[in-house]
């Protein structure tokens, strides 16, 4: 239990302000349970991504604390920063590959937080950092693609090689911000399903901003909605009701 | 009748429509300024297509022994020239560059600095930073290959620097999410996007300095240049036609090589 615990998220009065006096995140207060999956879903432009990229730091927040194993995320810089985001994973809607490296090449830099960048340079990996990123090629179904250029892969087997090359960093959290928007149906529970398998069996809890309700239910067990910068929901996917959906995304003929 | 019907619409503001005509009257304006301003000569003018000939009549036969003379020894100093030229603006080129980029370097003083240089190096034309070389290091091969290098810094740098600024935001964020350093970051996630471009820039340059070592010597700092200066003072137009060819068969030569190279890479 204890493995778990720790890896749990304490959001508190989260703000960000991208222009002053206009909050796109109004005063977060979140618990994000330290296992399982956690979706965020709510109204495009509310704030789901700007609260993802809080956690890991590619925002910087306005205010308030993001409380994770006895550190306070938003404080740091630097050195702490940097060892903290070794920890933390982050999956992207548009995959966010290295065009011109290879399959191989994007998923070892997983580990560029481990290695050197003059060893980075020479790609001179350790081999056990090889021999894990060989193994989870097979594993998301893309052994036989290891030398190919990433600009030569469809959407599929690009965000499979962006999953790679997030567990590769061996995170305590994986952060995924719309991984399957960009996708059709079918290889959006492909990729869901890939992503459970891979953070279930390694005890990884995930946080995912999705847009599509039906697939958060099925895969997540914890659902927030936000809508306005503040969240309004916070509950299981069986909690969640028609009422709740038109509280947060507003009407309701979409519903229909 | 309806009020769907007869709906106007502009293109353009009246106040954009009338800076476009200005721009358009100020444009024709300037050429006319200028054409009375230069003040051509019309004799001049008259007797170009004569001159022209008597030109070309001295110019041939060409005198093809001074190839093996002079021109051929000039002309490897002048590859050498253009070549290590070009080599040493890389090597200086690229820590500027990197600081020019924005997006790369946030800091604002050092992006100002950066280019700073680079505006310094190309405000400079070859021929100036050659004689500013020339009393250093004396005429010859040593100043005009460091005039090629330092008037390719801003060159080379301000494209460089573009392409940076240009690069994709997103493999970058997931470089940085990983917790790379700032190092590791630019090796793998901006150096793969812009590599393309930096071959392409370096090429190019190499190109240019190809022919703009060619006029090097005309101020004394080596190269083919130099045997073209010696023809003309002579007036021996027949070698002059020789240097000229074997120039204008290096630049094709140079293009070709170029364009192959670049066509391999990308």
């Amino acid at each position: 239990m204890t493995a778990t615990n720790n890896r749990s998220i304490q959001i508190r009065g989260l703000t960000k302000e991208y222009k002053k006096g206009v909050p796109v995140l109004n005063g977060i207060d979140l618990d994000i349970p330290g296992d399982g999956i956690t979706a965020i879903i709510g109204p495009s432009g509310t704030g789901k991504s700007t609260l993802i990229r809080c956690i890991n730091r590619l925002i910087d927040p306005t205010s308030g604390q993001i409380l994770f194993q006895g550190q306070d995320l938003a404080q740091l810089s630097g050195v702490p920063l940097r060892e903290a985001r070794r920890r933390i994973g982050m999956i992207f809607q548009e995959y966010n590959l290295v065009e011109r490296l290879t399959v191989m090449e994007n998923v070892l830099t997983g580990r560029l937080g481990y290695v050197s960048a003059f060893k980075a340079w020479l790609r001179k990996f350790p081999q056990e950092d090889i021999d894990e990123a060989f193994a989870l090629l097979d594993a998301v179904g893309l052994g036989n693609f290891v030398n190919q250029r990433a600009d030569g892969l469809s959407g599929g087997q690009r965000q499979r090689v962006g999953i790679a090359r997030a567990i590769m960093q061996r995170p305590e959290i994986l952060l995924a911000d719309e991984p399957t928007s960009s996708l059709d149906p079918k290889t959006s529970v492909e990729i869901m399903e890939i992503m459970a398998d891979m953070a279930g069996c390694r005890n990884i809890p995930v946080i995912v901003n999705i847009h599509n309700v039906a697939l958060a239910k099925r895969f997540c067990q914890r659902m927030i909605g936000m809508t306005g910068g503040r969240v309004v929901f916070n509950g299981s996917p069986a909690e969640l009701t028609d009422d709740h959906l038109k509280e947060i995304y507003g009407g309701e003929d979409w519903l229909e | 009748m309806n009020a769907t019907m007869n709906r106007r619409w502009d293109r353009f503001t009246p106040e954009q429509r009338f800076l476009r005509f200005a721009f358009y009257f100020l444009s024709v304006a300037a050429m006319v300024f200028s054409l009375k301003n230069i003040e051509i000569i019309p004799e001049f003018l008259y007797d170009a297509p004569e001159q022209l000939a008597d030109f070309f009549q001295r110019m041939w036969p060409m005198d093809t022994a001074y190839y093996q003379k002079s021109v051929q020894a000039a002309l490897i100093e002048t590859l050498n020239i253009a070549t290590l030229g070009t080599l040493l603006s890389l090597a200086m080129s690229i820590p500027v560059g990197i600081v020019a980029a924005r997006n790369v370097v946030p800091i604002k003083s050092l992006n100002m600095l950066a280019q700073l240089i680079l505006v310094s190096s190309r405000s400079v034309n070859t021929l100036v930073w050659a004689l500013l070389f020339i009393a250093i290091f004396g005429p010859g091969a040593m100043a005009g290959t460091m005039a090629i290098a330092f008037r390719s810094i801003g060159f080379v740098g301000k494209l460089l620097g573009e392409a940076l600024e240009e690069a994709h935001r997103g493999p970058i964020d997931a470089l940085t999410a990983t917790g790379a350093s700032k190092a590791s970051v630019f090796i793998k996630g901006y150096w793969p996007q812009v590599m393309p471009s930096f071959v392409s820039i370096a090429l190019f340059r190499w190109d240019i300095n190809v022919r703009e070592s060619a006029v090097l010597g005309l101020v004394g700092a080596g190269g083919i240049g130099m045997a073209m200066d010696t023809a003309m003072n002579l007036f021996r137009w027949d070698q002059v036609a020789v240097v000229l060819s074997t120039i204008f068969v290096v630049v094709i030569i140079a293009e070709i090589v170029v364009s192959a190279i670049r066509r391999r890479i990308i």
